[in-house]
């Protein structure tokens, strides 16, 4: 192969790749270079100095940057000489010469690379006694992240992380030489969504997260490699607790998945597990109030509700809904009891926010596929706000020249930047978006260069899905070939739609369920792990659902909206408190692990349906979740592979096959009504700090959630009303309410966009969940 | 004749060949009028009759060597360029700040045309058709001339579009510095040039020329190079190698400051001239200052390592420099008779680069300002024994082995010849250590007189613990 370069590292033949990097290829032959500024998922920038070594290439050894430099043919690399050993000390001396050696009070004392490299590469002690430099600290550089100026040995990590990688260039060097510092700008926070990334990767202790400070010493804590379930990415995690309680996550680098990258919202979450506010018992209603109950009287009520509600019109009036919270085991489980138990067909695990299941039948794309594919079309929502880490994946594909990225958004969106191509459509406009996009000869020639895949998702609650599927269909059409990853949102939703939890024959989905419970239709809901009052857009129709539906039992982590009103509230364990797997979006099941014990007396979702079940007089057959999995490998289609031992096998998890008996969606006919040339069209969309329980439950991040407001072109509030933040009435034929009005240049003119599931007003009264599109009125208050 | 009142610090005296200067002596030499009154544009006339590869061979043929520090010849340089890569750019190094060089403010403020017609000739060898012209920030004056000679250059027709109605096109842009020593080093020049904080570029790629402006193949040379190129194009490479030798032909111009009795700028014949010329000769400085004596000079800028009057014959030849252990670099001299207290003088000069360290690597940064504030310690006479060993500990963690230094036969020391290696991006580092080894090579004993008095620090024992 002319890939391979002989070199010799220490004496040692070793056969190198052409283009590695000798810090890499040192590495490869069992030499660890010591290094600070080097990250192998960042660009070189050879700031610090310690990976210094000397190379020969036939001219004498020469001091050589092995972050920088690439190996070449029958190169001598020396990683021991007195020279490099002289360097390497000096080179540490000097970075612990204004460094201030406040170890034992320093969060990263004992997992520090400074501290480790110090005690291995190092001089053993200083001889710098002048006094050291000082800087007020630490200094908030965000609402997450501390600075503290005099620990930092300005490697560069941080800040190219937040350039390069985030696309978020809030913090930079300020000042020069000695004085040179991080700062951001001035009345500016580093206000990424990923600023807990820099935390992980600071080699020091300069940059430390306010959920973690002061919280553990590394060597007290233990630690299990999970999965974020925050949403259906499926970033690789680290738990790590001490004394019983989550303290911190940290993203493991999955080569097909997260690159080690986490979000801040799924990085600080965890503080919604050992949240004061969690369900610690089971709770029965006795009247108005929920009182606490024992697990056996729980369950024999909620096994007495369904069997009341079967005797009374049928196992067809009995639906349930969730399990996108869980793991696939706790969805099959539940799908096992509804369907084969109770033999209700209406089970769904979709809040009436996402595209219909069928996107699950399409041709499957990887994330690995998408960041490498010639061209990306997303016809999706923002996903810098749904899907953080696809954004980064996608974001450095186009960055690094691999991909072109086609944008069919109903307003701009943390992609746009990055687009090679950005269609911005009015609601229900999408087919035409789409025909306009294709007849461009440009984009054609593009789409023709090479792999293509289709990011789908639903960009705005406040219309139906049918234009999207319409639009979806147009483009797979025109594109043969053309694979789609689909950007379904909530963390295990993918699983528990694969694993069976989408109705059966003839069964309702969530909006027929909620319709049907408004008629008075249903006997009895099941909420496994979900909150129409919270989560379904049209929030008019779940209050009246919540209201018609005659028994309500909730599996709940938290007293949610919806779980108030049951009549048996089971509680469950929440994440980290309960073993088993995720399926992300592309289908690639990994392993979650239970590390502390659950709160009170909480049990897992997938062992709830196992007592209910015999409760119901079946048994499940399952001991134990490993059980489960088994038996999803053994059951579910495309799931074979997905066996306890090859997922326990591999950190980066099993990818699935496209589960076959998922009809792929279809063409669906959409009439959108004309439109009042006076009236706005709303788009109503998340953002990725919401009121969602794991955020609002996380102390850290619940303040994070900007608030609801109504957000129109600056051109457009200039229409409505003289002043910004002036209060203004959004009106439908049926509800109106009333929001600040912001001027916001990233919505379309003639559209009007508010965010969901924010505090303040519920833009969820103004969404009809049967309307093609939401036209709204808006007049100044 | 001597000096010129409109040009102060530039001396002509003698009867030298005279390259860049030799339209100093008229007070109105930046105007195009007087310009074109001594052959102005004559050499770009001459340029454009022939290819640009025989103008680029000429270039070449000459050994025109760099002005600006490293000496590397700039036919070769332009040579480095990757063929069939555009565009590309010629960036112009105005931003001259090394201590004790001031020269090319001299050659901007009085002859600007001169690098005018450089940069174009420039731009035709090496085929392209951006010249960025980069000047320091502190020099305003320099700035305003080249600005108006710029214009002027515009409005004849010299420089635009078509120029001289050929089918040759360049356009200057002129830029100002904002106040950073390191911004010198090319890498950090075009960083600054593109917009950024001004840090050298990490190596490699070692030259701009394959990887610079905009990450195009890019020249950098510096504005007493460009100035010599009319003259060559004039007057030929017969003409112009006839002067100097063989290695270093033409001229250079040389800034001396310091204990001499005339200091200035003096152009001189390159590779013939001996420091010893330069200081004691008539023509020249005329000696140390008030009948004083020699004590130790600086040869080529700040940087450089010391010369004692033992090294005075050591001619303006960057090889014979080098093996003496030194550099002739920016062609700055500094000189230090016997009134000089050297520990105070090492530090003036390592004060300078600590402050100017941009603070990316660690060796420079760190120990840069750790070297100052040793040896403030020791100038306050607060230092102790132990710290002038630790000064040099310090200066091997920037540039680790042996330090070029010049020989001294009343310490019996031999010479180690330049360069040095290093753990820094750039020079800046082992800038800040240069005068201190130098100091402590040649004069420990005036060190050792600072801290003879104050007590040895108290050693704390440092028990393993297991």
């Amino acid at each position: 192969m002319s890939d391979e370069i002989n070199v010799t590292v220490n004496g040692v033949p070793h056969v190198a790749r052409k283009g590695q990097l000798v810090i890499e290829a040192a590495a490869d032959a069992g030499e660890y270079i010591p290094r600070f500024c080097y990250h192998e998922r960042m660009s070189s920038v050879g700031k610090c100095r310690m990976c210094l070594v000397e190379c020969d290439t036939g001219r004498g050894p020469a001091v050589t940057v092995s972050c920088m430099a690439t190996v070449a043919p029958d190169m001598k690399i020396d990683t021991q000489s007195p020279t490099v050993k002289r360097m390497q000390e000096g080179v540490l001396e000097l970075l612990l010469a204004n460094h201030p050696l406040d170890c034992p009070v320093c969060d990263k004392g004992g997992e520090c690379p400074l501290q480790d490299q110090a005690f291995s590469h190092g001089p053993g002690e200083s001889r710098f006694v002048e006094e050291k430099r000082h800087f007020e600290k630490p200094i908030p550089i965000s609402d997450l992240v501390f600075l503290d100026r005099e620990r930092c040995i300005l490697c560069d990590r941080c800040t190219r992380f937040a350039d390069e990688v985030a696309g978020d260039p809030l913090i930079h060097f300020t000042s020069r030489g000695n004085s040179t510092h991080i700062a951001t700008f001035p009345d500016e926070p580093f206000a990424s969504y990923f600023s807990g990334n820099t935390v992980q990767i600071c080699p020091v202790g300069a940059l430390t997260a306010k959920p973690y400070r002061f919280k553990a010493r590394p060597w007290d804590l233990q630690q299990e490699e999970s999965t974020c379930t925050t949403c259906s990415v499926g970033c690789r995690v680290v738990v790590q607790s001490s004394r019983d309680e989550v303290l911190r996550y940290m993203g493991v680098d999955s080569e097909p998945v997260n690159h080690g990258w986490l979000c801040d919202r799924g990085r600080f979450s965890f503080e919604a597990t050992k949240s004061a506010e969690r369900v610690l018992q089971p709770l029965v209603r006795e009247g108005d109030a929920l009182a606490p109950a024992a697990w056996n009287v729980a369950l024999a009520e909620a096994a007495r509700l369904i069997g009341e509600a079967k005797a009374a019109a049928g196992a067809g009036s009995i639906a349930v809904l969730g399990g996108a919270r869980g793991t696939n085991e706790d969805a099959f489980a539940w799908a096992r009891l509804a369907h084969e138990v109770i033999g209700t067909t209406n089970v769904y695990a979709q809040m009436g926010d996402g595209l219909p299941v069928g996107l699950l039948g399409l041709d499957r794309a990887t994330i690995d596929d998408a960041a490498n594919a010639a061209t990306v079309v997303l016809l999706s929502p923002d996903i810098k706000e749904e899907l953080p880490v696809l954004y980064l994946r996608l974001r450095a594909a186009a960055e690094q020249r691999r991909t072109k990225i086609i944008e069919l958004t109903p307003k701009r969106t943390g992609m746009t930047p990055y687009a090679w191509r950005h269609v911005g459509y009015q609601p229900g406009t999408q087919v035409a978006a789409v025909d306009g996009l294709l007849a461009d000869a440009d984009v054609a020639a593009q789409l023709a260069t090479g792999p293509v895949v289709v990011v789908a998702g639903r960009a705005n609650l406040a219309e139906s899905t049918a234009t999207t599927v319409q639009a979806l269909r147009r483009l797979l059409d025109a594109v043969p070939g053309a694979t789609v990853l689909p950007a379904f949102r909530r963390g295990n939703v993918v699983g528990a739609l694969q694993v069976g939890m989408r109705p059966g024959k003839g069964g309702l989905d969530t909006r027929g369920t909620l319709q049907a419970a408004a008629d008075g239709k249903i006997e009895c809901l099941v909420l496994v792990g979900s909150d129409p009052l919270a989560d379904f857009p049209d929030h008019s129709l779940a209050t009246r659902a919540l209201a018609g539906a005659r028994r309500i039992i909730a599996v709940d982590t938290f007293l949610s909206a919806s779980a108030a009103k049951a009549d048996v509230v089971l509680a469950a364990s929440a994440f980290a408190e309960k073993a088993g797997t995720h399926t992300n979006l592309e289908g690639r099941v990994t392993s979650l692990a239970r590390k502390v014990t659950p709160a009170g007396v909480n049990r897992a979702d997938w062992m709830i349906a196992a007592e209910l079940a015999l409760e119901l007089g079946s048994d499940l057959g399952y001991g134990t979740v490993e059980d489960i999995t088994a038996d999803i490998a053994a059951k579910v289609d495309g799931y074979a592979a997905a066996t306890p031992a090859a997922i326990a096998a591999d950190s980066d998890g099993v990818l699935t096959a496209v589960p076959g008996a998922i009809d792929p969606m279809n063409h669906v006919e959409a009439v959108i009504g004309e439109r009042n040339a006076y009236d706005f069209r709303l788009v109503v969309s998340r953002v990725l700090y919401d009121q969602a329980e794991g955020t609002a439950h996380s102390p850290s991040l619940a303040h994070l959630a900007r608030g609801s407001a109504v957000h129109l072109h600056p051109l457009d509030l200039d229409r409505v009303t003289s002043t910004a933040g002036a209060r203004v009435k959004v009106s439908t034929a049926s509800a109106s309410v009333v929001f600040t009005a912001v001027a916001d240049d990233s919505v379309l003119r003639g559209t009007a966009w508010v965010p969901f599931n924010q505090p303040g007003p519920n833009v969820g009264e103004l969404i009809d969940c049967f309307a093609a599109v939401t036209d709204v009125r808006i007049e100044n208050v | 004749m001597a000096t010129y009142p409109w040009a102060a610090g530039y001396v002509d005296d003698g009867d030298r060949p005279k390259i860049v200067t030799a339209r100093f002596e008229h007070e109105d030499s930046y105007t195009i009028t007087r310009y074109h009154a001594t052959e102005g544009y004559a050499g770009l006339k001459a340029a454009l009759t022939r290819t640009p590869g025989e103008v680029h061979d000429e270039v070449r043929g000459a050994t025109v060597l760099g002005r600006g520090g490293a000496g590397f010849p700039a036919g070769t340089k332009w040579g480095l360029m990757p063929p069939e890569k555009y565009p590309r750019y010629l960036v112009v190094n105005g931003d001259e700040s090394e201590p004790g060089t001031y020269k090319d403010r001299l050659l901007m403020e009085r002859d600007p045309h001169q690098l005018i017609e450089g940069c174009l000739i420039a731009a035709y060898a090496a085929g392209l058709s951006q010249v960025f012209l980069y000047i320091r920030g502190e020099m305003p004056l320099a700035h305003e001339r080249v600005a108006t000679a710029l214009n002027e250059a515009y409005a004849a027709g010299y420089v635009g579009k078509n120029i001289l109605g050929t089918d040759f096109s360049v356009d200057i842009i002129l830029h100002w510095g904002a106040g950073a020593y390191v911004v010198g080093e090319e890498t950090a020049l075009i960083e600054s040039l593109e917009g950024k904080r001004g840090e050298p570029r990490l190596k490699p790629p070692y030259f701009p020329a394959a990887i610079g402006l905009y990450g195009q193949p890019t020249i950098v040379n510096n504005v007493e190079t460009l100035s010599n190129l009319p003259w060559l194009l004039r007057n030929g490479v017969a003409a112009y190698t006839a002067i100097g030798t063989e290695t270093s032909p033409g001229t250079r111009m040389v800034a001396v400051s310091g204990h001499v009795a005339r200091p200035g700028v003096f152009e001189i014949v390159n590779g013939t001239t001996t420091f010893r010329d330069l200081l004691f000769g008539d023509e020249f400085c005329q000696g140390i200052r008030d009948g004083n004596s020699l004590k130790a000079f600086v040869p080529g800028g700040g940087s450089a390592p010391w010369f004692t009057p033992e090294q005075l014959d050591v001619p303006f030849e960057g090889r014979v420099a080098g093996a003496a252990g030194s550099m002739l670099g920016s062609g700055a001299v500094m000189v230090m008779d016997d009134t000089t207290d050297i520990p105070t003088a090492a530090l003036t000069l390592t004060r300078f680069y600590a402050h100017e360290s941009c603070g990316q690597c660690t060796p420079c940064r760190e120990g840069g300002t750790w070297l100052m504030r040793v040896l403030e310690r020791v100038v306050e006479g607060q230092g102790t024994r132990a710290d002038l060993d630790q000064l040099l500990e310090i200066g091997e963690s920037i540039c680790p082995g042996k330090f070029p230094h010049a020989a001294n036969s009343a310490l019996g020391l031999e010479a180690t010849p330049f360069p040095y290696k290093m753990t820094t991006i750039c020079f800046v580092g082992p800038s800040a250590y240069a005068p201190v080894h130098s100091a402590l090579t040649h004069f420990r004993d005036e060190f050792e007189a600072r801290v003879a008095d104050t007590p040895a620090r108290r050693q704390i024992p440092v028990t393993a613990v297991h």
